[in-house]
């Protein structure tokens, strides 16, 4: 297998510029020869559509959801971060990338992400032309805010909705190419296979949602941005539609999966309140600017928060960490938070929870003031909850978040099946081992806007045009597979629902691979997982027809690939035996519970190569080179 | 609590669908009202029964996918809340409740609770955007843009094209929609040059796709889970009278 993630030579800063010269271009004449078909309509797809069909291509666009303005880009709070240095305080582009290579505990490729800090200053000014209503100072400029792990103030924000407002920016650009019949639109549409032809990508097999046909489609080449797989845990802040099948199904067919056990847990989400939770909700890290974490002094302390005078309080993150307080990176707050909890000292009816309370930054600044910064998130806690914030402190738990594995790409975002390009957080090129606030936002914009339209004509311009159309035998093949699949898990009519598999799987998923991994319990997992996805080949009940609009086959389908995707994540959490971003070890840790890297022997990529159903995978390795950043240990005491 | 559903099934598109009751029994208070329907389906699959068919994604109220009539109103009774942040905590033990799908000429039915909202979309393909292609841009702050203009913008914005205002319009009118992105655009310095031919593009789009007009009952406005104001389809008349006196 060749691993070679086609960096390209000369110096850092001129990486990008001299491939983009190298780089074979298509004559625009002709570009529309050319039909490229994009998985996925969420800031990387609907942006990557967008342009390529402005440059002339063909494309055809899926979603499963019913129109591309709802993928899950759109429920991003926080912001998106740009090396702007609007606010004069010392940011760089290389101060960008220093900050994301650090914060991603050195697992990611330095020359991708230094690409991704020099592009991000044009995706500001790219969503600004589009009417993307930026927050604003009194004269008229774009205002910013600071974000967890960096020391400048480079977020541009859109109040607690900036996901949604960029992705309406990418999705009015993408109707602009409907309209003009550059894209055809595919809404209500699941990718259930990728198909080769002669080992590359050529096309995908879809099904309707809406009436279960199958189809197949053919193009010159096929663009993933599928997003990622946090649902694999069944509760996570992802969609509830969320899956890994686009990217499963692709890796099965030969595309390599790599750090599939990099996953984010976001500390700031509202705790699980019973066996009927159907996901989780996340508020805003921004909270922790002026809320305290706390949690009581006694292990099973059952009072009103109220009635815990503040002697017999905790704040933990304060007390372990006075210079970063409760402002430390999104992993170190989460496992501090389960280890309170660990300790039966967690709150609410579950004892899985913290308080964050806003009493002091009250009585410091006003209600008014509070309500100013925070009033959207106060109300949507006390909508779900039905406490108020204003009076009670909000409590808190980890989630689910964010995966930083994804389908292994090399330097032009190509997968190692030619022709079959991934983008956004369905890759797993730029976070490393933890993502920094406000990142995932640039990143799915830049693969979208700035670097697919480049890379694709390389591709184009190479390959040529694909020697065949949906007619093929290898569609009809891979149709005939698809349709067999749905027949079987019809035909099983066994006792239990696909969610109860699900919520099993996930429970497993988070007790054994979450917050904390040890090899105890990672081989357990390895253990149970075969037998659960036995059992649901052999137990689960799939009402309803094939030809019809089925939410519980939708559903079966997605439970079945997480069934096989976890497994892998685990045995890479198994393999990865350190400590590193959001990848905690038990075994590798410091006296005061830090997390120790090794680099000696990890600092590399994990790329997977499928080998067959329930075999074990074949492990390739990508050395990571550090030529720029030298390699730390974080501490934010 | 226990809560008895009146719910609105129909099999297909085009089928005769009718009212059918389904039980929910031991609900917890905190479950919102799309987990209460998790609860029915689980026990309706296990019994080998078809479960209810409803639209769903982000649960977390900012998607727009989700959406039904609840006893009467589009989104349930509680304003500026969308189904899915809607609580079983603000419903009575021992209730009946009625679920109905979005109805509307445009919105047709595909089976039970699950809608074709796909004309909203045909309406912004119309003209619904700033056409500027990827690279083109001028640097973000040459564009200076009022704090107070910029906020009006945002409130416009932050339309999730769920559909309720259509739902709710006795005209199945889609002007509150329509008139949102219309505002958003022509408030901004980078929505003036198409400002006149978007407004015409947009209307027409809405017109040919089967939504009615505005007779000015604010019911739009009522159950916008977003707090889309009527004003902006004042703003949209406007807009509309001066393209018609420069055609």
């Amino acid at each position: 297998m060749n691993l070679d993630p086609n960096v390209p030579e000369g110096p850092l800063e001129q990486k990008w510029d001299l491939h983009r010269f190298q780089l074979k271009l298509v004559n625009p004449a002709n570009k529309r020869r050319y039909n490229i078909i994009v998985v996925g309509s969420g800031l990387a797809g609907a942006s990557a559509a967008a342009s390529m069909a402005e440059l002339g291509y063909n494309v055809d666009c899926f979603c499963y959801q019913d129109s591309p303005r709802r993928a899950h880009s759109v429920a991003a709070q926080g912001g998106i971060n740009a090396a702007k240095n609007y606010q004069n305080d010392g940011d760089s582009v290389y101060r960008l990338f220093y900050d994301t290579v650090k914060g991603g505990d050195y697992r990611s490729r330095e020359a991708n992400v230094h690409r991704l800090a020099q592009l991000s200053t044009a995706i500001i000014d790219q969503c600004v032309a589009q009417g993307v209503p930026f927050a604003r100072e009194y004269g008229g400029m774009l205002d910013n805010r600071s974000f967890g792990g960096a020391q400048v103030s480079r977020t541009f924000f859109a109040r607690g909705q900036t996901g949604q407002q960029l992705l309406l920016g990418a999705y009015s650009a993408l109707c602009r190419q409907i309209g003009a019949g550059k894209v055809k639109m595919h809404p209500r549409s699941e990718m259930l296979d990728l198909v080769l032809l002669g080992g590359r990508a050529v096309g995908i097999t879809v099904r309707d949602l809406c009436t279960g046909q199958i189809s197949s489609h053919a193009a010159d080449a096929v663009v993933l941005a599928t997003g990622g797989y946090a649902n694999v845990f069944f509760l996570s802040t992802n969609a509830k539609g969320c899956n890994v099948t686009a990217a499963y199904r692709a890796h099965r067919r030969g595309a390599l999966f790599a750090n599939p056990c990099f996953t984010q847990i976001h500390p700031t989400c509202i705790p699980v309140s019973g066996d009927y939770q159907s996901k989780l909700t996340l508020m805003s890290e921004s909270l922790r600017n002026d809320g305290r974490i706390w949690v009581p002094e006694k292990a099973g302390d059952r009072r009103k928060p109220s009635e815990i005078p503040e002697a017999e309080r905790d704040y933990y993150l304060e007390r372990r960490y006075p210079s970063f307080g409760n402002l430390v990176p999104r992993d170190v707050a989460s496992r501090a938070a389960k280890a309170v909890c660990d300790e039966g000292r967690g709150v609410g009816e579950t004892g899985l929870g913290v308080y964050l309370d806003f009493a002091d930054a009250i009585g410091r600044m006003g209600h008014d003031a509070i309500q100013d910064r925070y009033g959207n998130l106060f109300e949507m806690y006390d909508k779900i909850t039905g406490e108020d914030p204003y009076r009670v402190p909000m409590r808190i738990f980890p989630a689910l978040h964010y995966t930083m594995g994804g389908l292994w790409v090399d330097y032009n975002l190509m997968s190692t099946v030619p022709g079959l390009f991934v983008l956004g957080e369905a890759n797993f090129s730029d976070h490393g081992a933890n993502r920094l606030g406000a990142s995932a936002l640039m990143q799915g914009l830049a693969d979208g806007y700035f670097i697919i339209p480049y890379t694709i004509g390389d591709y184009l311009a190479r390959a040529g045009k694909c020697p065949v159309d949906a007619g093929h035998s290898e569609f009809a093949g891979a149709e005939q597979q698809a349709r067999e699949r749905i027949d079987r898990l019809l035909a099983i009519k066994g006792k239990r629902t696909p969610d109860s598999f699900h919520r099993e799987l996930g429970r497993l998923l988070w007790d054994h691979c979450g917050m904390a991994r040890s090899r105890q319990g990672l081989e357990q997992a390895l253990e149970r997982i075969p037998t659960l996805r036995d059992e649901f080949w052999q137990e689960v009940t799939v009402v309803g027809k094939a030809a019809d609009l089925n939410q519980t086959l939708e559903k079966a389908g997605r439970v079945a690939d997480f069934l096989e995707f976890a497994e892998l994540m685990c045995r890479d959490a198994l393999t990865r035996d350190e400590s590193c971003g959001a990848h905690f070890r038990e075994e590798h840790q410091s006296e005061e519970g830090e997390a120790l890297r090794n680099d000696e022997e990890y600092s590399h990529v994990s790329a997977w190569e499928f080998t067959g159903a329930g075999q074990e995978p074949n492990l390739h390795k990508e050395p990571l080179q550090f030529e720029h950043v030298s390699l730390t240990t974080r501490s934010y005491k | 609590m226990n809560v008895t559903l009146v719910v609105w099934r129909q099999a297909g598109p085009g089928e005769k669908g009718r009212m059918v009751s389904h039980e929910a029994r031991d609900i917890s208070r905190h479950m919102s009202f799309l987990e209460l329907l998790d609860v029915v389906n689980e026990r309706l699959i296990e019994n080998g029964d078809d479960p209810i068919a409803f639209d769903h994604d982000c649960r977390e109220g900012i998607c727009g996918m989700c959406g039904a009539v609840i006893n009467g109103v589009a989104h349930g009774h509680l304003s500026h809340t969308t189904l899915c942040q809607l609580h079983m905590r603000h419903f009575r033990d021992g209730e009946t409740i009625y679920i109905e799908p979005f109805r509307a000429r445009a919105f047709p039915v595909i089976k039970d609770l699950v809608v074709d909202r796909s004309a909203l979309d045909k309406i912004i393909q119309a003209g619904g955007f700033v056409s500027v292609n990827t690279g083109s841009p001028p640097d973000a702050n040459a564009i200076p843009i009022g704090k107070e203009r910029a906020e009006r913008a945002f409130d416009a914005a932050s339309c999730i094209g769920c559909g309720a205002c259509v739902a709710a319009c006795p005209n199945a009118s889609a002007m509150l929609f329509t008139s949102a992105k219309i505002t958003q655009l022509a408030l901004l310095p980078q929505g003036q040059p198409e400002r006149h031919d978007r407004v015409r593009r947009m209307v027409a789009a809405m017109e040919q796709a089967g939504f009615g007009g505005c007779s000015n009952h604010a019911e739009c406005e009522a159950v916008c889970p977003k707090g889309i104001r009527l004003g902006f389809i004042a703003q949209l008349n406007r807009d509309q009278i001066s393209a018609s006196l420069r055609r």
